[in-house]
């Protein structure tokens, strides 16, 4: 364990892995924490399924290894709630860096626990900032509610729209579509993709913050250069208005929560009998405070 | 202690379908599995290193262009090269009788040929990690 954590942070890859894993496996071990953060930008790329959002992902590396920056990509897929197993396969958009040693990519399955996010992820985050990516990118599934989620590891959020998707301006309305700090129509060589472009603007010009709206072909490029430059502007003004501090005390509360969330799980999972409702509180907490 | 399996399953080889992959891909799935896909023409050098940065437990490949007489040794030495031999490695596809013995003798685990019942190739998945985790 030691010895694959200084191997990690001499830029071993496969302790990296390992480490990785091994987080997945004991979200209880808070080693990560004493580990020195080296900056990373963490990028959150989200949207529904289908949209592009693994292609685009693939674009955006490319840009950044061209201005050789080294990237950390987690790429998070569903995972079944009846058998616990997941497909990963966003790495078939993703090919192209497969062989690049500036590239790691690492799937997730999402986990059954926090919505649409697998909780290890936060130390995953950790860990790979400590290993010194200047960027981390995380895509996630935009299935429900849930993915808000999102919004509580990523510094910034990239909502990732095509056009032909009508339900996509429904979501406007349910909350989801507010997660997003960027939004970029992709697929805009599709039909449509002006339209759609101007009616996400009048429903946004509802709201009184100015949000990018940025259009890409994802499969060629186009306009992932502009979005890079959006996120870069976002991300300085968010460290100069202390927004991205903010953001990382609000991922830290999250964090403890979904942590505590699960501790008292286990604490009720102990007790036999319930009679009143305030023995069971106290039974709860009294577990939690003899076994911390 | 490890809660999940973790497959790489991978499509060495220039033919174009992958259909007997993902069959296999979701079977997996299906049996609790956390199964990394990454589709077609994968290189050996492509698939150790993403066995490596995603830290399977198990590789399987499947081919059935008739090259994996070639792939398999090439995958096997680069496996060696990176000190991730241990990994098992089985191989589903089109493969004859005598070149599925010559495989096992290199180092592949199992060779699934076609028509092998989804049960019998998440048991033996099983029956592999059981047996490297040990
Ligand atoms: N025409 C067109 N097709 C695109 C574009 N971007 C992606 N696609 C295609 O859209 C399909 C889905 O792309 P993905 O990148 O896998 O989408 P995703 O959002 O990651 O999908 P999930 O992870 O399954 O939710 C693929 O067939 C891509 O080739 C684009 O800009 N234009
Ligand atoms: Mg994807």
């Amino acid at each position: 364990m030691k010895d694959l954590l200084e191997k990690m942070q001499n830029g071993d890859i496969k302790s990296l892995a390992k480490l990785i894993t091994y987080l997945e496996n004991h979200p209880e071990d808070r080693f990560v924490e004493n580990l020195p953060s080296k900056g990373a930008k963490v990028i959150g790329f989200t949207g529904s399924p289908g949209a592009g959002k693994s292609t685009l992902v693939n674009a955006v590396i490319s840009q950044l290894r061209r201005e050789n920056r080294t990237v950390g990509v987690i790429a998070i897929d569903p995972t079944s709630p009846f058998t616990g197993g997941s497909f990963l396969g966003d790495r078939i958009r993703m090919k192209t860096h497969f062989l690049d040693d500036g590239v790691f990519i690492r799937s997730m399955g999402s986990g059954t626990s926090l919505g649409g996010l697998n909780e290890s992820v936060f130390d995953v985050i950790k860990l790979m900032d400590a290993f010194g990516f200047d960027y981390i990118l995380i895509e996630t599934v935009g299935a429900g509610q849930s993915e808000v989620d999102i919004v509580y590891v990523s510094d910034i959020v990239v909502l990732i729209l095509s056009p032909g998707m009508g339900d996509d301006i429904q979501f406007l309305k349910s909350g989801i579509m507010e997660i997003g700090d960027i939004y970029v129509i992709n697929k805009s060589d599709l039909d449509g993709a002006d339209f759609y472009k101007m009616r996400l603007e009048s429903m946004l010009s509802l709201s009184n913050v100015k949000k990018p709206i940025v259009k890409t072909i994802a499969t060629s490029g186009v306009g992932v250069e502009e979005l890079i430059f959006n996120i870069k502007k976002l991300l300085s003004k968010f460290h100069n208005n202390g927004e991205i501090r903010k953001r990382k005390e609000r991922r830290l509360k999250k964090h403890a929560e979904s942590i505590l969330i699960k501790r008292i799980q286990k604490s009720l999972e102990k007790i036999s009998e319930f009679d009143k409702l305030s023995n069971v509180i106290s039974k709860v907490i009294n577990d939690i405070c003899k076994n911390n | 202690m490890k809660n999940k399996i973790r497959v790489l399953i991978a499509k060495p080889g220039l033919d174009g379908h992958d259909r007997g992959a993902k069959v296999v891909a979701k079977a997996l799935r299906d049996a609790g599995m956390e199964v990394i896909y990454t589709g077609l023409r994968q290189t050996p050098e492509q698939i150790v290193k993403t066995a490596i940065q995603e830290d399977v437990d198990l590789i399987g490949l499947s081919i059935l262009s008739g090259a994996h007489m070639n792939i398999c040794p090439k995958l096997l030495e680069l496996m060696k090269e990176n000190d991730i031999e241990n990994i098992p490695v089985f191989v589903g596809g089109i493969v004859p009788p005598d070149d599925a013995e010559e495989l096992k003798r290199m180092g592949i685990k199992e060779v699934f040929g076609p028509g092998t019942p989804l049960s019998t190739i998440v048991e033996k998945i099983r029956q592999l990690f059981s047996e490297v985790e040990s």
